[in-house]
């Protein structure tokens, strides 16, 4: 079942785009969502919850906080 | 008193109505006398009286990017549009972000938010409703969205008075301009009420028209055949801006926003005063804050919104109030009531009579009311003279809320 992280990467960038507009082949692993891709902490939410509905990994809000970059967020995925 | 006071000039005017997705558009339809109200095709239709409304010509979905569109209300996202129109049309002004002001309110803000998000709380729990639920419901969302778009610093406001909400957002900015807060300050107001729960609610007032086999022909302040108002949505916002600031940029100048007189009624909730003498006391001091004569008043956009007992209060007070035989008309008649946006469209189409010099008539008026006795525009619509003129739009809102605007010719 797992996926692997070029096919997290893809969702992330769609989901990305469907919430903010930004361009999926921006969200790349090494962008930090705040400080390069400028998403706000509404938005953020937005996306763990798409995310979660998309890879079935429940994203708890305490850990959200933790995951900066689009890395951040493929390794929680995988684990 | 009123002679050494900042002068405050329109120089910027946005509109997305049932008419059309702009003021150009906007504007020819009221002067052709077309009618923005259509029967609504909804599957709810069928559980209200009133199965017809003036809905937005242009949606908002259709202008927004989807990101944008998404987090923003719809009454939200048609005070956006008429805002970012309206900074278009005034030439995008150069100002300190700390002496632009914004004051931009709604009647009743986000309600299919919150009824739509009170479906997902109960059906599938807190951690599915938007983050956006919050700004997106509340009534001063519009107003914060567009200090956002604008970078404007100098307080944003939003008023909030039911159908007299543009107007008297107008009413504030002047006075915010007045006062040295702001040199420039975009006002208006929004609403996008066409939703089941309002529909059954203004009908449980018996205040709606139910000329369902004839929508275009429903909404006819003034006539004895009318019945109540049709809804409508949409925004309209103008630009005001100090007349040294304007003139000092070249600034293209519709009309002077000259006074605003505001009462209220103290008397009833939703029915108005008997007698008029609340509007008629807004009107004369709107032309006593603008410096003017009764008598100068040469067209008055009145709010007759096409129910049975408003429509010959509000005759009665222009007439009382003003001797110069304005030309009186009720855009009402092709755009619905807009309700927190009737004032800021119907402000906008007051500019526009000055600054063009024509009124557009009042639709459906086939059999006026007895004892009317005012100059209502019908038919065709009719030209204002040269010279300086002014002229007044009323807005009147549940609450006992009167707002009179006074405008002159540039």
């Amino acid at each position: 079942m797992a996926a692997t992280e070029q096919e997290i990467l893809a969702g992330l960038g769609k989901i990305v785009n469907e919430i903010t507009g930004i361009p999926a082949s921006e969200v790349t692993p090494e962008k930090s969502f705040v400080d390069d891709l400028d998403i706000d902490s509404l938005s953020m939410v937005e996306i763990a919850v798409a995310a979660q509905d998309e890879f079935g990994a429940e994203i708890p809000d305490d850990q959200l906080k933790h995951l900066k970059t689009v890395k951040d967020v493929i390794n929680f995925i995988q684990n | 008193m009123s002679t050494n006071r900042v002068r405050v000039v329109v120089t910027g005017l946005g509109t997305t109505t049932p008419l059309g997705g702009d003021v150009a558009s906007t504007w020819a339809a009221l002067l052709d006398g077309r009618s923005g109200i259509r029967t609504l095709t909804e599957d709810w239709v069928d559980t209200v009286p009133a199965k017809f409304a003036g809905v937005a010509a242009v949606d908002p979905g259709e202008v927004l990017p989807r990101p944008e569109a998404r987090r923003l209300d719809r009454y939200e996202q048609f005070a956006l549009i008429a805002a970012r129109q309206a900074w278009q049309d005034a030439g995008a002004p150069e100002v300190e972000p700390t002496r632009l002001g914004v004051v931009v309110g709604s009647g009743i803000g986000g309600i299919s938010t919150i009824l739509n998000a009170y479906d997902t709380y109960r059906e599938k729990g807190w951690n599915r409703l938007s983050p956006y639920t919050v700004p997106m419901l509340m009534p001063n969302g519009a107003a914060g969205w567009i200090s956002i778009d604008l970078g404007a610093q100098a307080g944003t406001h939003a008023a909030v008075s039911a159908c007299a909400t543009g107007a008297e957002s107008i009413g504030q900015a002047i006075e915010m301009i007045r006062s040295g807060r702001a040199d420039v300050v975009v006002a208006g107001g929004s609403e996008a009420a066409i939703h089941p729960l309002n529909m059954a609610s203004f009908a449980a007032m018996r205040a709606m028209s139910t000329r369902n086999d004839e929508p275009h022909r429903a909404s006819r302040p003034f006539d004895k055949g009318r019945d109540g108002f049709v809804l409508g949505e949409g925004a309209g916002i103008v630009v005001l801006e100090s007349e040294a600031h304007a003139k000092a940029r070249g600034a293209r100048i519709y009309a002077v926003a000259a006074g605003v007189g505001i009462t209220s009624d103290g008397h009833h909730i939703s029915a108005p005063e008997p007698t008029g003498i609340g509007g008629k006391t807004a009107m004369l001091t709107a032309i006593a804050d603008a410096g003017l004569s009764p008598a100068d008043v040469r067209h008055v956009n009145a709010h007759a919104t096409s129910t049975p007992v408003g429509d010959e209060i509000e005759a009665r007070a222009i007439r009382e109030a003003l001797p110069g035989s304005p030309l009186v008309t009720s855009t009402k008649s092709m755009t619905g009531h807009l309700l927190g946006g009737a004032g800021g469209i119907e402000s906008v189409f007051t500019i526009l009579a000055l600054s063009e010099r024509i009124v557009p008539a009042t639709a459906n008026l086939d059999d006026p009311a007895d004892g009317l006795d005012v100059d209502i525009v019908r038919g065709e619509p009719r030209k204002l003279p040269d010279g300086q003129l002014a002229a007044i739009n009323n807005s009147f809102g549940f609450g006992g809320h009167n707002v009179a605007v006074a405008f002159t010719t540039a």
